[in-house]
């Protein structure tokens, strides 16, 4: 017995050991868990890309389940995640809204002119509020909503294949997004 | 050579003593305010929420791109009047709790509050059972022992 208390304090650092690795493994501490899942896309008034005089709102991103893209082309992760949004949008006729966040329209325009354009349309959050409202620290992030414009997920990084796979699909295929007849 | 020895020790504290000086930093951002009250209650509020994109540093000591757009949005509402309250909640609803350094007792961070509380009274309690009595006070058996290994080595020592 007395054997046994011996390796009382090593076997309770090894627990310790065990705990703290899965802890810290367990989740990056840099990616925030989003405030706003299940909760309404926040209400905006900014202007479109295309056509600066065109004001969009909250009502414009419902209707259709969409994918909303926090970009710049000042992030280079954005460019990185390019092709992959041309891909579902391509592939998959996901529907994507971009969200030019921190920008000069004029640089957004002539980037999309020269990589391709992915997107719907876009909405010029010049200043960043909308990205706070959202809780947006960084960019690409991306937001996936309902029909009835509710956030369900949130990516904090780049929309690549793994997260399509793990993240973005199975979602979709609970809100019966791949009906029959469209290619999978 | 005491004299080397000493000067290696005073350079060696000094520079652990300033390293953890703890000064704050701050960014400077040129806002202007309509009081000193008004002021004083911004850098209270920017100094307490933590910059999301950091790991550990406040608002008022990143020079992040978001630490400076929150920055900008207190200044707007500590101007327009609002609140500590609503303040708080303006971030903790956009980022979480985690913009918090104080994250709020609910059920998901008991663990948080609690969990050293609760290691340091095991510690105690492990303390007492290691310190008891029939730990560290010898029993008559195993005195009359020592007494018997003692004589032993004394006779090998000294042949008698």
């Amino acid at each position: 017995m007395d054997r046994l208390r011996l390796f009382l304090p090593l076997g309770g650092f090894l627990l310790l050991v065990v705990v703290l690795w899965l802890g810290f493994s367990l989740s990056d501490p840099h990616v925030l868990p989003s405030a706003l899942l299940d909760r309404p896309f926040p209400e905006f008034e900014l202007p479109s890309l295309k056509d600066e005089d065109k004001t969009l709102t909250v009502s414009d991103l419902k209707g259709r389940i969409l994918l909303v893209n926090v970009w710049a082309t000042w992030c280079p992760t954005c460019k990185a995640e390019h092709a992959e949004l041309l891909r579902l949008k391509q592939r998959f006729g996901l529907d994507i809204v971009g969200i030019v966040y921190k920008d000069e329209p004029e640089d957004a325009k002539r980037w999309l002119r020269d990589y391709g354009d992915p997107y719907a349309f876009n909405i010029v959050d010049r200043d960043g509020r909308l990205g706070i409202d959202l809780g947006v620290y960084g960019a690409p992030e991306s937001f996936l909503l309902n029909a009835e414009g509710e956030i369900l997920y949130k990516r904090v990084g780049d929309v690549n294949k793994r997260i399509w796979r793990d993240e973005i699909r199975p979602r979709l295929e609970q809100l019966a997004f791949f009906k029959p007849g469209k290619q999978t | 050579m005491i004299g080397s020895r000493l000067n290696w020790f005073s350079a060696c504290a000094a520079i652990v003593l300033l390293s953890v000086s703890g000064a704050a930093q701050s960014v400077i951002d040129a806002f202007e305010f309509d009081s000193l009250e008004q002021e004083a209650r911004y850098q209270s509020l920017v100094a307490i929420f933590r910059c999301p994109k950091c790991l550990n540093t406040n608002l008022a000591g990143s020079d992040g791109a978001i630490a400076g757009d929150l920055r900008r949005e207190i200044h707007r509402m500590v101007q327009e009047g609002k609140n500590d309250a609503y303040i708080t909640e303006f971030m903790q609803t956009r980022y979480g709790d985690f913009v918090l350094y104080n994250p709020p007792f609910k059920v998901g961070t008991w663990m948080l509050w609690l969990g050293p509380l609760m290691v340091l009274l095991l510690g105690f309690a492990f303390l007492r059972r290691f310190l008891s009595a029939e730990n560290t006070v010898m029993s008559d058996a195993e005195r009359s022992e020592l007494e018997k290994l003692l004589a032993q080595d004394e006779h090998t020592r000294t042949g008698r």
